[in-house]
């Protein structure tokens, strides 16, 4: 197998020790089919074992090996070396507090996951008491795309507005909250307007469109808010003309 | 063992430089000039209709019909076409899918009825305006 040196340009940043992060560099002897992810492996096994960074599944399953790679939001694990350029550098996800080195802090993203209620909310008893739920095909077809979502975060680097404004709830809570909004088992669709039709909800999303561009499996966030901002604005003249809303 | 979450600043005035999708972005933010610069111009053109004096309105008519204005007014379509109209006909499916049956009806269909709107609307436009 053909081994090609790459040079690793990787953020480091130790609390205990740095200032501000900085960067060091690594020569790589890849095999042609590594991932990024292969590559900040071999690091860690060969080369600097002080290198901290989260991964888990190395399949695009977990989420959790979220980077800036070259300036671009990205999945390490889905990021191959042969699409890239000879030297490549390896940031932690932008618009994150950074824990240490390529490792970011999400406690805020996850309080805005919380937030959303993304769960099917209940009002009435379930249609059948002691059984499932039944779906059609077509009412699952109408938010499947969305329950794609693994939480990389790769959506909120991306996003500028979020880069910003802290207080946005962001690309993937939002495409989370519509797809219990879309969900025809659910009705707690008014509960979350209040979060969601919020100024730091939909309507601070100025349709960038990056978190769509940069999302790894194809959630598309940003149709999901532009589809609430329409939502939305139905069920405010819906109210102002005295017309029955929605009744989840 | 402490911890000292290190921030990254974010410029506020600078941020879009930082790749080329931002910088396309702020390109189509930038028609809101054009709209502001068309608002003026409409305000304006009501004063002199509201002056009561032809010669007011037809000099204002005649401003409008110099070798400048026309160029702007060229630069102005062009560049709400490209950074307006055609993308957001060409997004316009992925905030208003539809839905038939089990399957979302093709995109192309919602992009072709905003061009039909857009036609329909632009022909009842040039009628009132006495160009067709």
């Amino acid at each position: 197998m053909n081994i090609r040196q790459i040079e690793l340009e990787v953020m480091r940043y130790d609390p205990e020790k740095d200032e501000a992060p900085w960067f060091q560099q690594y020569s790589v002897p890849c095999q042609e089919d590594w991932a990024i992810l292969d590559a900040l492996n071999y690091v860690k096994d060969e080369l600097d074992t002080t290198l901290a960074y989260r991964w888990s599944c190395h399949m695009m399953v977990c989420g959790s090996c979220g980077m800036m790679i070259n300036g671009e939001p990205s999945l390490t694990c889905k990021t191959f070396v042969r699409d890239l350029p000879d030297k490549v550098r390896v940031e932690p996800l932008e618009n994150f507090p950074i824990e240490r080195d390529l490792v970011v802090v999400l406690d805020d993203v996850m309080q805005k996951l919380h937030q959303v209620q993304p769960y099917i909310v209940r009002k009435d008893a379930p249609p059948q008491e002691d059984k499932e739920f039944t779906q059609s095909r077509g009412a699952l077809m109408k938010f499947k795309q969305l329950t794609m979502c693994i939480n990389c975060m790769c959506c909120y680097a991306a996003c500028p507005q979020y880069g910003l404004d802290k207080n946005f709830i962001g690309p993937a809570a939002l495409a989370l909250a519509h797809r219990y909004n879309l969900d025809s088992r659910d009705q707690g669709k008014s509960d979350r307007l209040d979060i969601l039709a919020d100024h730091d909800g939909v309507w601070e999303c100025s349709f960038v469109g990056a978190c769509s561009e940069v999302c790894p499996k194809h959630v598309d966030p940003a149709a999901a808010i532009q589809q609430m901002k329409i939502d939305g604005a139905m069920e405010f003249w819906k109210q102002k003309l005295g017309m029955p809303g929605d009744k989840s | 063992m402490s911890r000292r979450p290190y921030i990254r600043p974010m410029s506020q005035t600078t941020w879009y430089m930082r790749n080329g999708r931002y910088k396309v972005y702020m390109l189509r933010e930038m028609t809101s000039f054009l709209v502001g610069f068309y608002t003026f111009l409409t305000i304006y053109a009501l004063a002199t209709l509201a002056s009561n004096s032809p010669q007011v309105w037809n000099s204002f008519l005649s401003s409008q019909q110099s070798t400048g204005m026309i160029a702007l007014h060229g630069f102005a379509l062009l560049y709400f076409l490209f950074y307006q109209t055609f993308p957001w006909f060409k997004l316009a499916p992925k905030a208003m899918p539809v839905q038939v049956g089990e399957k979302t009806l093709p995109g192309i269909y919602i992009v072709i009825g905003h061009y039909i709107v857009w036609a329909v609307l632009s022909a009842f436009i040039f009628w009132l305006a006495g160009v067709i």
